[in-house]
């Protein structure tokens, strides 16, 4: 989050609402650690990453829903989820992140 | 966004304070918060008093180790419970770079820790060297002895930081080294060719340092065996080595390698 923070900082200034996407486990391989965080403004902009580049994707998609509904959850992504995401991470691993609206 | 928590979170990293940020991920009270750092009180709640007082707790022992990590509980706090998952986020400062000799291997040097997020100090006790004017991305720049500036700062040395001698000059070196053996520092290395180094062990030996820590410890010639020549370069092989000596890896290529990547 520390990297993201100049990102985070002009946002709010500019007056965007942001949700904040964060590593928080992983299993198996994976590219990023507890930690790795990305985050995603109401108008589309992002910053940072939570892998490499296997589910970003997906997070800017769920990240926007969870701005919409403010409904912040836990999300999973992994080589054998239950198709609940199209997308997975070809290293085989799962991470799973937590995605909530910055109002805090 | 009023966000008292994400601003005093904000506040301490940017003054390179550590802290730890406590969110409930799942369960009841999800996306509640505490923030745990020295010099602060703690800040938020997770809901539940009893909660509170575990998870600070573990938040705090998280803190020290400069750990992160998700830990669940029952919903007061109780062990071998799973009623609630925390995610305990630690904030640490960044790791620390001492670079002795302010040399044409130094720009590089501090260049390259930047990118690595290390916090650079370079220190030469000439100063017509060492100045912010040759140095603008080192964090700090100081004319002294080197052996003076660790006797000043080397108790903050730990694991994670590192001390890299490049001045070539056994006045300037020998004191340096013997100084950094004194603190905790999880990586130090010395420049110099072969014969420099030959030299320096000789008169690490004549000093009095304690050469079996030398043999330990000290990484001379500095750097991995990469075959560069440029300032950069050979910035690249000290940075390698850092991190080879940090996870003990072997630092060969994967291609030739098996086992886990990480």
């Amino acid at each position: 989050m520390k990297e993201i923070m100049a990102d985070l900082d002009r946002w709010r200034t500019q007056g965007k609402r942001v949700a904040l996407a964060r590593v928080v486990d992983i299993e198996g391989s994976g590219p990023r650690l507890p930690g790795a965080a990305m985050a995603v403004a109401d108008d589309g902009e992002v910053a940072g990453s939570v892998s490499g580049g296997c589910v970003e994707g997906a997070v800017v998609s769920e990240a926007l829903e969870i701005l919409r509904t403010g409904d912040r959850r836990m999300v999973t992504f992994g080589y054998s989820d239950d198709e609940a995401f199209a997308v997975g991470l070809t290293c085989g691993g799962t991470i799973h992140l937590f995605i909530e609206p910055l109002d805090w | 966004m009023t966000g008292s928590i994400y601003e005093t979170w904000r506040a301490a990293v940017t003054d390179h304070r550590p802290v730890s940020l406590a969110t409930v991920v799942e369960g009841p009270g999800t996306g509640a918060k505490l923030l745990v750092g020295e010099g602060i009180e703690p800040l938020g709640t997770l809901g539940d008093d009893d909660l509170d007082r575990v998870v600070l707790r573990d938040a705090v022992g998280e803190l020290a180790a400069g750990t992160s990590g998700v830990r669940h509980y029952g919903p007061h706090g109780e062990a071998r419970e799973a009623a609630v998952s925390v995610f305990i986020e630690t904030f640490a400062p960044p790791p620390q770079m001492l670079v002795f000799g302010a040399v044409d291997f130094t720009g590089a040097l501090v260049r390259v820790a930047k990118v690595l997020g290390y916090r650079v100090t370079v220190c030469d006790a000439r100063e017509v060297f060492a100045t912010t004017r040759r140095f603008p991305q080192a964090d700090e720049v100081v004319v002294d002895w080197p052996h003076r500036l660790l006797a000043r700062v080397g108790d903050r040395l730990g694991a994670r930081d590192a001390v890299c001698v490049l001045t070539h000059d056994h006045k300037f070196d020998v004191p340096a080294i013997i100084g950094a053996l004194d603190t905790e520092v999880g990586y130090l290395g010395a420049m110099g060719s072969r014969r420099t180094n030959s030299e320096r062990l000789e008169r690490l030996a004549a000093e009095g340092a304690d050469m079996e820590a030398v043999r330990r410890r000290l990484h001379a010639p500095i750097g991995l065996d990469l075959g560069g020549r440029t300032p950069e370069e050979t910035a690249i092989a000290i940075c390698a080595e850092i991190i080879a000596a940090r996870t003990g890896r072997t630092a060969a290529s994967l291609s030739e390698t098996t086992g886990p990547i990480h």
